[in-house]
This record gives structure tokens, C-alpha cells and sequence, in this order.
């Protein structure tokens, strides 16, 4: 549903709203002639749900159309920026998830001590804030006052994996700080809550050791919403890396964005975003995946 | 924390009002409230008056004196063209000061009368506008953005639109689930036995009592409003030259700071950083007066 409407918004907006597409690209000087043949061999000139239908089966069989400004095919374009942008979004994820929970945990754990105040007021602090604020706040102190990390992310030619990586930290900190405040936080109430539930307390009566009481039967219910907050919060890594690729030069899905709708070139702004949606929805299918399968009061066919 | 107390005489006229000053004076106690009001306050009072006591025109430039670090005559250095930081950072917060509450007026309005109809009429409208706004609401407001900024061009009446059209549905389910809980209730039943038409019934007996949650969810808004907008003038969306915009400031300047002129970006980063703070420090204080 969530793509379908995607897929129409970004249709109407790419291709509707902006009128004279070849006006648009070849600006208010051009030969009338000119324009309608450019027209023309865009197929802007058809029926609005002709080229909705074009548009979109040729999306599905992995046609994303020809760029108006590389005048040449989309879909490498995207596939090598979504490909960068994972790059980032993994750094980030791999950083934040397990940090967020253990923050949440510490806290919970600590509930109301001065600990427990510090990573809530400070997690309540570095999410509100916008990711350019945070990332350029860093780029001054490790980039240029520290110089301990570059403050580009373009590396350079045939760099291997850890080079890649020394090159990521830097624009992965700011989604790190806006996603670490939120995961936290839910960590921190779903433990609260677990911590003060009747299982939790009949755990402890019945003689179990204080750590198997948290792994087993606190820390499984706590998370449950984490992992759906986490799942919800790639919508906003996604908005996220728009800014974060754009501050850092990095030829990621959200500068491709960004660029095609600078330059007008609506078929790869169009593919991008609906690229977006994509790997939206299926994040968010993994999470009901991952939630199913960790609770224990759902259970996906027999296993006992 | 109950809110009808002892000390409210129980006369009408005081009882209607005591519950609103119970939450003025919890939230006069509030440490987190006020220090969040004040450095809003600052910056309102720097967005009113600020022209008048800067030491330098914000939008004048001095070729010469590009480029100056901080010094005695500029509290916070000179930006490439030679124009005031400070001046621009004091005078810059007039623009997002305007926009971000504009778009979250727009976002309390239209998502409260969304809120009102899905939670009141249920069924097949509550159905439909609710799948709607889910899938609405899983589209990142920056990606929505740039699609009407290619649209529909850019401007500060778009930004507004888009951030308060993004927001509504936030808004909306807010609302919505209030109102589930107020339709069940007396009152309600017997404005529909009174034949009361179902506007009336909806706007005049039960937005009243779902204010306190549209207040506390307004006041959180606002904080994402002013991060969307910063955001968006940072892209190059919405408020445009030669505004002295913190995130306007904030792009065109920081392609420099590899050579280190840090004093370019890092003042207009912490105004932007201290007034979302701000904000939501005094949401934060907002939603502990309505929930003790």
C-alpha cells in the first residue's frame, strides 16, 4: 500500500506536476519543434496512465528508464548508490544496535542512579538534534581541530575494506547519535517494564540466578519494541543519509536523490526514491520476521 | 498526581479553572520547562529585536575583512564575503522562528479535524484515511520534500505546506486514539441523544477534552518542525538567500571548514543545536505538567 502510494506521488510529482518536460530540460529559449520531439522520444506526450503503466512494469523487470541527463540507463546508477548507501546504513547499524541496547539496558538497570540520568538526558539531547548540526559539529572537532579522521567520504581508488571503513566512521557518528537516542530509550522502558513484571518477579522467587533472570526472561521481552522501533527508525536513517551523503560528498541513494532533483532528471530521482520504498518495505518485513520469531508468545508453526 | 485538589473551592467558576492552573503552576516548577522556555525565549526575543542591537548589518558585506577569525571587532569571525557572524547568528533565527511553527499550526490543524473524523465516524472512513496516512507516514519528510520542492518550486510557503502536511498524520493518530477513548464516555451519548449534529457533537463537546494530549503532541511537533526546517534551508530547500538562516549559513559555508574557518559553521550548528534543545526541553516539561 505504503509503495503503491509511493509510486504515484513520486509519479505525479516527477512527471506530472512540472508540466513541459522538454521545456523543462532544454529551458524557456528552445525551438517549440525541439521540445515536442524531445517530448516525443520520452513518450511524455502519451496518456497519463499509459505511461504510469509503462513506467512502472518496465520498474518491476528492472527497467528504470534512461537518465535525461547522462542519457544513458538508470538502474547502474542506482544499484551502485543503493550499494554506497548500504555501506553507511551498515556501519551505522552495526554501531548503534548493539551500543543503543546496552545503553537502554545500563540505564534500566540503573534506573533513576546518576548513570541512568546521563544516558537518557544525553540520548534525549543527540537525537533532537539535526544530523547536519551533529556532523558538521564533528567534522570540526575530529576532522579539523583532531585531524584523526577524513572529513570526506570519497575514499580513494581500490580501497579495501578497512580503508573503507576508516573513511565511513566519521559520516556514520551523526545517524548514530539521531538513531542512538530513540533505541535506548525503548530499551530502557521495555526493560523497566519486564523488570516489573509478575514472570520476572516469579523468575526470581523460584531461585534463579540474577543473570539468567535478565538473559532469559527479562531481556527477551524488553527488546520486542526495540526491534520494532528499529525497524520504524529506517525511514528516518533514510531521510538521514540524504543529508549526511550530501554533507559528506558520498556517492550514496540520498546524493542521487538529492542531485536528480537538482537537475530535474526525473527518472532517476523517480527509481531512487521508489528504490527507497522498496528497501523500506522490506526492512520493515524483516522486522515482523524477526519479532515473530523472538517472542515467545508467538509462535510460527510447531518447534516443540 | 490528582488533579482536583483540596485547595479548589467548589464553586464552578474556580473548579473549571483549576485543573489549568494546577498545570501552570506544575509546569512553574519544572526545572526542565524553564530553562527550555528560556533559551526559546531568547532566541524569539533575538528574532523580534535582534536587528536593533547587532553591531553590524547581517546582510552587509566587507570584501576586505573576508574570512576574519573571531576577534575583538567580530565576537565570532567573518563569513567569505566579509559579512558579521554574530550578526547574522543573532538576526538568523527570524526565518526559522516563522516557518517551523506556521508548519506545525498547520499540522495541529489539519491533523486534529483528520483525528476528530477517523476516531468519531470509525468504520469504512476511519479504514480508508487510516491506511492512507500509515502509508503517508512512512514516507521520510525529506524525501517527501523534495518531490514538491521539483513540484512545485521552492519557497518558504512550500516548506511550510510540506512539513505541515507530513506531520498532520502524526498528529492525526494522536488525536484519534484520545477521541476512542472520549466517544465511549456519558457526555457523548447525550449530545448524540440530543440530536446534536456529529460536527458539533465532535468540535464543540469533544475537542475540549482532548486538548491537553494536542497540546503536549503540538509542543513535540514543534521540535521536529524546526529539525525539518533547518534540515530542509541546510539542502537548499525553503528559505533562500541572502536570509542569515542558520542552515542556509550552514551550507553555503561549509565546504571551507578543510581549510579551518570553523568560526563559519560552528556558531550557526550550536544556535541550531540549542534552540531544538530548547524546544524540546520545554515539551518535555509540557508533557510531565499534563501527565502528572
Amino acid at each position: 500500500m505504503t509503495l503503491f502510494l509511493l509510486s504515484v506521488m513520486v509519479f505525479l510529482g516527477g512527471q506530472v506536476l512540472p508540466g513541459n518536460v522538454g521545456r523543462a530540460i532544454l529551458g524557456p529559449f528552445a525551438d517549440q519543434r525541439a521540445v515536442d520531439a524531445l517530448n516525443h522520444t520520452l513518450g511524455v506526450d502519451r496518456p497519463l496512465l499509459t505511461q504510469y503503466w509503462s513506467w512502472i512494469s518496465n520498474f518491476v523487470q528492472g527497467d528504470m528508464g534512461t537518465s535525461y541527463i547522462f542519457r544513458s540507463p538508470v538502474a547502474p546508477f542506482v544499484i551502485d548508490a543503493l550499494g554506497n548507501s548500504m555501506k553507511l546504513a551498515a556501519v551505522a547499524f552495526v554501531l548503534v544496535v548493539p551500543i543503543g541496547i546496552l545503553g537502554g539496558v545500563i540505564a534500566a538497570l540503573n534506573l533513576n542512579r546518576p548513570l541512568d540520568r546521563i544516558i537518557s538526558l544525553g540520548g534525549l539531547s543527540v537525537t533532537v538534534l539535526p544530523e547536519f548540526v551533529t556532523g558538521i559539529i564533528l567534522i570540526l572537532i575530529f576532522g579539523v581541530w583532531l585531524r584523526w579522521l577524513p572529513i570526506s567520504a570519497a575514499w580513494p581508488k581500490d580501497a579495501g575494506f578497512f580503508t573503507q571503513l576508516y573513511y565511513l566512521i566519521l559520516p556514520a557518528l551523526p545517524l548514530f547519535l539521531v538513531l542512538f537516542g530513540y533505541i535506548a530509550r525503548m530499551a530502557r522502558s521495555g526493560m523497566i517494564e519486564a523488570l516489573d513484571s509478575d514472570y520476572t518477579r516469579t523468575a526470581v522467587l523460584k531461585g534463579l540466578p540474577w543473570r539468567t533472570v535478565i538473559w532469559r526472561h527479562v531481556l527477551r521481552n524488553a527488546l520486542l519494541p526495540t526491534i520494532t522501533v528499529i525497524a520504524t527508525q529506517t525511514g528516518y536513517l533514510i531521510g538521514g543519509l540524504v543529508v549526511i551523503e550530501t554533507l559528506f560528498r558520498y556517492q550514496g541513494i540520498g546524493s542521487l536523490i538529492f542531485t536528480a532533483a537538482r537537475g530535474k532528471d526525473f527518472p532517476m530521482l523517480e527509481s531512487g526514491i521508489l528504490t527507497i520504498g522498496i528497501v523500506y518495505a522490506v526492512a520493515t518485513l524483516i522486522a515482523d520476521f524477526l519479532y515473530s520469531a523472538l517472542n515467545p508468545r508467538i509462535r510460527l508453526g510447531s518447534d516443540q | 498526581m490528582s488533579v482536583v485538589q483540596t485547595t479548589s473551592p467548589p464553586q464552578d467558576d474556580t473548579r473549571r479553572r483549576g485543573p489549568l492552573a494546577e498545570v501552570f503552576f506544575s509546569l512553574m516548577r519544572s526545572r526542565t520547562f524553564l530553562v527550555g522556555i528560556a533559551i526559546v525565549l531568547f532566541w524569539v526575543v533575538c528574532a523580534l529585536f535582534g536587528e536593533h542591537f547587532v553591531p553590524y548589518d547581517p546582510l552587509a558585506d566587507d570584501i576586505i575583512n573576508a574570512l576574519a577569525p573571531p576577534s575583538r571587532d567580530h565576537w565570532f569571525g567573518t563569513d567569505q564575503i566579509g559579512r558579521d557572524v554574530f550578526s547574522r547568528v543573532i538576526v538568523g533565527s527570524r526565518d526559522i522562528l516563522t516557518v517551523a511553527p506556521l508548519a506545525t499550526l498547520l499540522a495541529t490543524v489539519a491533523g486534529t479535524a483528520l483525528g476528530l473524523l477517523t476516531g468519531y465516524f470509525r468504520g469504512i472512513v476511519d479504514d480508508v484515511v487510516s491506511r492512507i496516512l500509515e502509508a503517508f507516514m512512512a514516507i521520510p519528510v525529506v524525501i517527501v520534500a523534495l518531490l514538491a520542492i521539483v513540484a512545485l518550486g521552492t519557497s518558504k510557503t512550500t516548506v511550510i505546506i510540506v512539513i505541515g502536511l507530513s506531520f498532520a498524520p502524526i498528529i492525526a493518530r494522536t488525536v484519534r486514539s484520545a477521541v476512542l477513548a472520549e466517544r465511549e464516555l456519558d457526555y457523548v451519548a447525550a449530545a448524540q441523544l440530543r440530536h446534536e449534529s456529529a460536527l458539533y457533537t465532535m468540535f464543540v463537546e469533544i475537542l475540549p477534552n482532548i486538548i491537553p494530549p494536542i497540546l503536549v503532541e503540538t509542543t513535540v511537533r514543534l521540535g521536529y518542525a524546526i529539525f525539518a526546517v533547518a534540515t530542509l534551508s541546510f539542502m537548499g530547500f525553503g528559505i533562500q538567500p541572502p536570509s542569515p538562516d542558520w542552515g542556509l549559513s550552514i551550507s553555503s559555508n561549509y565546504g571551507m571548514i578543510g581549510g579551518g574557518f570553523w568560526w563559519t559553521v560552528l556558531f550557526d550548528a550550536l544556535a541550531i543545536a540549542s534552540l531544538v534543545i530548547g524546544v524540546n526541553l520545554a515539551a518535555d516539561g509540557v508533557h510531565g505538567a499534563f501527565n502528572d
